[in-house]
């Protein structure tokens, strides 16, 4: 790999476009069953298209996250940089399927109703912020924002390709000021899209908890991608287990972060027992939640961090995989425990229901087909975008080092 | 003990010296290398677990101290809440089990390299001073049962090093 040709970088096209056809078959099916949901039973689709709208934004806004920092830092770990881009060039796919989230904010978000807001005091000064106009402008700046971040750090990486380094210094103001925007929108986001739904509850972790969460979802994706990719040429003579253990041992540090944002919501909401904070935690720990709760923290924190921790794992992709295979299935399952004890099991957001009654466990099958229909569709552009570039940014300014054989990091 | 200008010839020439047989040799380059070891053949060292044990420890003894001073020695009633109250006890709980690790890390890292060490023979030869700045250095010790005096020394030559010394111990 001393001199890699550009034209020999690009993704194995047979086995891309296999992933496509059969990213596409998922969508359909999960599209149809989405559309039977939509007919019959409105209000579990447009809860269930959330939960598993909220994953997928997840992994293209954290991969736009780590596209940025890894602009901001260099080292080796740009190798992974492709993958990050063509995450994030799914961005407008997923301001498409925002759409339906906007039609269902009638029955997703209690504040959009006026008799409601009018018999609440704290909905009637929560107004000015949250309301339905206020609501559309604010998401329609963030997927803007979003959108021409993404696009202009890889139309730069482009002409990187093509020889111009006058973009490098340039990608990487673009990284500092977008990483700026990308918190403030996200953490607004946060609280816009699955905070709001229980309107009287508030915390000021929120917006953390939200993109510490994008990042674990993108690591684990790079690493499904990349353990897909190390088997076919390209990526098979580039990628070493050095690049994979770089990799684990973020997915270990998000694992951590993730543990310590929750504990630190839990212990300060348990610390300070306040009646605005505490119904948060109490739904969540009762009516057969609990067990979705000791279910996150044995498998969202306790077995992959005893996992992640040791080093054979983390360079052995065929194993790695694994656990970040599992730790996106448990991100689905968290983002779950955020929105759905927040609606009764009918589906109903229980802010609109009168004398709001609790909550018990329940699952739908529309939260199976929402996450085909949106991640087969999302999985299709991912893959398309995937396979427009080189696999390997070549002319990265760290990429020698990334592939020497006494590589950094 | 032979000289090498990058940290990829010195690995490359450790591979090629245990290739030919040499177990007993050690490297020295002034940063870390990640390459070094694996080519040096060097058996997995016992720290990880014992920086994992002095983290369980400190986490316990955490734990334990305030268990036994909010519960047992000095319980108060703090807004009614239990004596128990286990999400109190997990930060200082944490900080101890960080201290245990970082301790036992600190400790160890010492303790298994047999540290301080203010005479090594390698320091007899005057170019390694530059080790700690800019050379990377192989040594094959006499000790190694293929080490000759001499078929060692044409060997190391072989190597295409910047120089080759003896060091005398």
């Amino acid at each position: 790999m001393a001199d890699p040709r550009p034209d020999t970088l690009f993704a194995p096209a047979a086995d891309v476009d296999l992933a496509r056809s059969r990213a596409l078959r998922a969508a359909a099916v999960g599209l149809a069953a989405c559309a039977i949901g939509f007919v019959i039973d409105r209000d579990h689709f447009y809860r269930a298209w959330l939960i598993a709208y909220l994953l997928f934004l997840g992994i293209a806004l954290g991969s736009m996250g780590l596209l940025m920092i890894q602009h901001l830092s260099g080292g080796a770990w740009g190798v992974f940089r492709r993958i990050f881009e063509a995450s994030s060039r799914t961005l407008p796919l997923l301001a498409l399927l925002f759409l339906p989230i906007v039609l269902g904010m009638g029955t997703l978000y209690s504040w959009t109703h006026a008799d409601r807001v009018q018999a609440d005091e704290v909905l009637r000064h929560k107004a000015a912020y949250l309301n339905t106009g206020f609501f559309l402008l604010r998401a329609f700046v963030y997927f803007a924002g979003w959108i021409l971040i993404a696009w202009t750090m890889t139309r730069w990486s482009r002409r990187q390709d093509e020889g111009d380094m006058s973009v490098n210094l340039r990608l990487q103001y673009l990284a500092g000021g977008g990483i700026v925007f990308y918190t403030f929108a996200a953490t607004f986001a946060g609280i816009d899209w699955v905070m709001s739904i229980n309107p009287h509850w508030f915390s000021t972790l929120f917006g953390f908890m939200f993109i510490g969460g994008h990042g674990l979802a993108a690591l684990s994706f790079t690493i499904v991608v990349s353990t897909f990719l190390v088997r076919r040429a390209p990526m098979e003579h580039v990628l070493r287990p050095s690049h994979f253990h770089d990799l684990g041992k973020l997915s270990l540090a998000f694992v951590m972060l993730w543990a310590y944002f929750n504990f630190s919501q839990y212990m300060l909401v348990y610390a300070a027992n306040l009646v605005e904070e505490v119904p948060y935690f109490i739904a969540r720990i009762s009516h057969g939640w609990q067990y979705l709760a000791l279910f996150l923290v044995l498998f969202q924190f306790a077995v992959p961090f005893l996992l992640l921790l040791q080093r054979d794992l983390k360079r052995m992709p065929y194993r790695l995989v694994w656990v970040s295979l599992a730790l996106l299935v448990v991100r689905y399952v968290d983002l779950f425990m955020l929105v759905s004890p927040e609606f009764a099991p009918t589906g109903a957001n229980l802010h609109l229901l009168a004398g709001e009654p609790e909550s018990r466990l329940f699952v739908h099958w529309l939260d199976l087909a929402a996450p085909l229909a949106i991640g087969g569709l999302w999985l299709w552009m991912f893959f398309t975008q995937l396979a427009q570039r080189p696999l390997v940014a070549f002319a990265d300014p760290y990429l020698r080092d990334a592939l020497e054989t006494t590589g950094g990091h | 003990m032979a000289e090498f200008e990058t940290p990829a010839a010195l690995v490359a020439a450790t591979e090629q010296a245990r290739l030919h047989g040499y177990r007993q040799m050690d490297a020295y380059s002034p940063m870390p290398v990640e390459e070094l070891s694996e080519a040096l053949g060097l058996r997995r060292t016992r720290l990880p677990r014992l920086v994992l044990a002095g983290g369980v420890l400190g986490g316990l003894a955490g734990y334990g101290l305030e268990y036994w001073s909010q519960v047992i020695t000095y319980p108060l009633n703090i807004g009614g809440r239990p004596f128990h109250s286990w999400p109190h006890f997990i930060p200082v709980t944490f900080e101890t089990t960080v201290l245990g690790a970082a301790l036992a890390a600190f400790v160890g890292m010492w303790a298994l390299n047999r540290l301080p060490q203010p005479y090594h023979p390698v320091f007899n030869v005057p170019a390694f001073a530059r080790a700690s700045v800019d050379r990377f250095f192989l040594c094959i010790e006499a000790t190694d049962p293929k080490f000759d005096r001499h078929a060692t020394w044409k060997f190391l030559e072989s190597l295409h090093p910047a120089g080759v010394s003896e060091v005398v111990a």
